[in-house]
């Protein structure tokens, strides 16, 4: 199990959080309950099973929004 | 292409409006309708692209976002030959969205200014003995790493070689910078002024001080309080009822012109900004004075707080106290007060440094069979002789004769709020000593502010007698004070406050000896030097210890949950009027409606941002 802190570009819309927040619970491998989704500051937090689902695949989920991620990391 | 067109959302933005104005033109001056259908057409499906994309987006997540709600209305617009309101109500759409980033940044730049403090990158020693350039992420505990002069400390260690003078203002806030050498703590995010030192990391990312700093000013403003909650929940069905409804009245009416207006209408924009845009801003400029808050729950709490409670030491005071008056009783009396600064040089207790200071130079002797009683002071042996060191009730037990004149000095000096130092050899009393610590400048005038902000009941619980503490109640205007408590007194009466009394209590303390009565208060709020245990207990941390914090803090919470209700009142006010508007007057359609919506967000996020600059005024 990791977790992951993504940095995104600034987002405007409190509905863009409703909307990340709806992608990432179609992901298979996200804990449920651990995203996290700061409109303010423009961050995304999960845990993931990385035997289930890569970060690449995560991010990849979250760029098809339309939202760029600025940084990604892992621990 | 989907990417490529959400990227370059502003430019087409600008782009449909040049088609809206360049159509509007062809028809006012050269009456051509052909141009002005035709601009009109091309700016609408120009326009409509990229909130059609976001629609998609959001349906394929099964979110019905505003994007879905204006796509339905702008392509029925379209489909029913209305180019100009399609046209008219994309732009509104995307202009207003490049507005709202815009403002929406400067809200938010208070605190990125301080995230940007934080280091980045680390000159760390690699198996070569090298030291290299790093990511700040890649530095583990453990690792040696080189500052140099005008660097950031990279993480919390401890220095390891070399000196150098480090300005802390971004930890404590304090600029005058701190001498370092080996052996010295040093934190991320701090700036070494001078010198070159190595350190060795101990904590690194968001363990360190700064980080936790950061990650809970980051947490803060996206918490939510109860209120948020119900927006949100409210704004997740709220959306798709907005359809249901438009879909009724069509069936019903078949006025598709209504239908798509009342889509438009019921965009939910202002409501769900107008608090977290508040509340950003509101920590935002107390991060920027140097006031960490909580989040938004305890914006609320600190808002409505009818009483201060005090711990003294350190807080109202300088809580560096000084021998104020002194008096001598017989004779060898030089003697006496070498027996007295030997005694005291092994104590650590905070009276024992202000005699020192008084004595100054003398010369010192072996002390033995030292026996420190607990709540009054020392007995030791000094060159065969007995010595007693303490209070009033120490002499007591060593049955030392207080003589009337003796009896007088004490209580004339615990009247004006002198904590005693007795000292007696072989029984007699020989020295009388008043110790008092100095109310910090301009402390005063802050409880002044205090009161003028609405707080009700100042009070102070010490450690100290009930001369001090009466003393400084009176010179400060207190409502009550209260001395010789303990720190499990203080927090029985923190909760009795709370639990009988019904208050609203604010708990101001140092952190340290504190935490219980800080965690019981509604607010409990931290003067310390951003240590780890005020940030952890406190709902609120003053990063200096500056006194004068705390009425801004408490203006600025004041200004803060005002400007949420203001928010609040914004938002429904115009869902009311547009509603009302669509039922019962001629001039509402859909670009009024758009306009009414965007300018309505724009509102409450220029409201919102007042409070970057608020300051209380000082009077």
């Amino acid at each position: 199990m990791k977790s992951a802190t993504m940095q995104l570009e600034t987002l405007v819309c409190p509905s863009c959080t409703l909307k990340i927040e709806g992608a990432l619970k179609n992901l298979e491998g996200i804990v449920k309950d651990t995203a996290q989704i700061s409109f303010n500051t423009s961050k995304v937090k999960f845990d993931f099973d990385e035997d289930k689902i890569s970060i690449e695949e995560v991010e990849g989920a979250i760029k098809k929004l339309g939202f760029d991620i600025l940084k990604s990391r892992v621990k | 292409m989907q990417r490529l067109i959400l990227k370059n959302k502003n430019q087409i933005a600008l782009i449909n409006g040049v088609l809206i104005a360049s159509g509007f033109l062809a028809k006012w001056t050269i009456s051509n309708m052909v141009i002005f259908e035709w601009s009109l057409i091309l700016a609408s499906i120009l326009g409509a692209l990229p909130i059609i994309i976001q629609a998609y987006q959001s349906l394929r997540v099964k979110v019905v976002s505003i994007d879905v709600l204006v796509t339905i209305a702008v392509t029925g617009a379209f489909l029913i030959q209305n180019f100009e309101e399609a046209a008219i109500v994309t732009f509104l759409f995307l202009f207003g969205a490049y507005l709202e980033q815009r403002t929406l940044n400067k809200t938010r730049s208070a605190i990125k200014a301080l995230t940007e403090m934080a280091p980045e990158s680390a000159l760390k020693r690699m198996e070569d003995g090298e030291f290299e350039e790093v990511e700040v992420d890649e530095v583990d505990v453990g690792d040696v790493l080189l500052v140099k002069t005008g660097a950031k400390v990279p993480v919390d260690g401890t220095v390891l070689i070399g000196e150098g003078s480090i300005n802390e203002a971004s930890i404590t806030g304090e600029s005058i910078p701190v001498a370092k050498e080996k052996g010295s703590s040093v934190f991320a995010g701090t700036i070494l002024d001078n010198g070159t030192i190595q350190i060795v990391a101990d904590r690194v990312g968001e363990d360190t001080t700064f980080g936790r700093i950061i990650e809970l000013v980051e947490e803060a403003q996206d918490s939510k309080s109860e209120a948020e909650r119900f927006i949100d929940r409210f704004s997740k069905y709220y959306t798709p009822t907005v359809l249901v409804i438009a879909f009724i009245v069509w069936l019903f009416s078949h006025n598709i012109e209504l239908a798509i207006t009342i889509l438009v209408l019921g965009c939910p924009g202002a409501l769900v900004i107008g608090v977290p845009v508040s509340n950003v801003a509101g920590i935002g400029n107390g991060a920027s004075h140097g006031i960490l808050l909580k989040g938004s729950e305890v914006i609320r709490d600190f808002s409505r707080l009818d009483t201060i409670v005090f711990d003294k030491t350190g807080t109202l005071t300088v809580g560096n106290p000084s021998v104020s008056d002194k008096v001598h009783y017989g004779d060898n009396i030089d003697e006496a007060l070498e027996y007295l600064a030997s005694v005291e040089r092994e104590s650590d207790h905070p009276l024992a440094k202000a005699v020192l200071e008084e004595i100054g130079q003398t010369t010192f002797s072996e002390v033995t069979n030292t026996e420190v009683v607990k709540g009054g002071g020392i007995v030791a042996n000094v060159d065969g002789n007995r010595i007693a060191v303490g209070n009033v009730a120490l002499m007591e037990r060593e049955n030392v004769d207080l003589s009337e004149k003796a009896k007088e000095n004490i209580a004339l000096f615990e009247e004006s709020g002198n904590s005693l130092v007795l000292t007696s050899v072989n029984g007699e009393l020989k020295i009388l000593m008043g110790i008092r610590d100095q109310i910090r400048p301009g402390v005063k005038e802050d409880l002044k502010q205090l009161k003028k902000l609405g707080v009700k009941n100042l009070i102070m619980l010490s450690g100290d007698n009930q001369g001090t503490v009466d003393v400084i109640s009176r010179e400060l205007g207190l409502t009550e004070a209260y001395g010789n408590m303990l720190p499990e007194d203080k927090s029985a009466y923190v909760k009795k406050l709370i639990e009988e009394k019904g208050k609203i209590v604010a708990f101001v303390g140092d952190g340290v000896n504190d935490s219980p009565s800080l965690a019981l208060a509604n607010i409990g709020i931290a003067m310390g030097s951003g240590t780890d245990v005020a940030i952890e207990t406190s709902d609120v941390v003053l990063m200096n210890s500056d006194f004068s914090r705390l009425p801004h803090a408490l203006g600025l919470v004041k200004a803060t949950a005002r400007n949420m209700v203001q928010n609040i009142v914004i938002a429904i006010g115009v869902v009311l009027i547009l509603l009302a508007s669509v039922l019962f007057s001629e001039w509402m359609n859909m670009s009024i409606g758009m306009l009414v919506h965007e300018g309505s967000i724009l509102v409450v996020i220029l409201n919102g941002m007042r409070l970057l600059s608020y300051n209380l005024k000082s009077k």
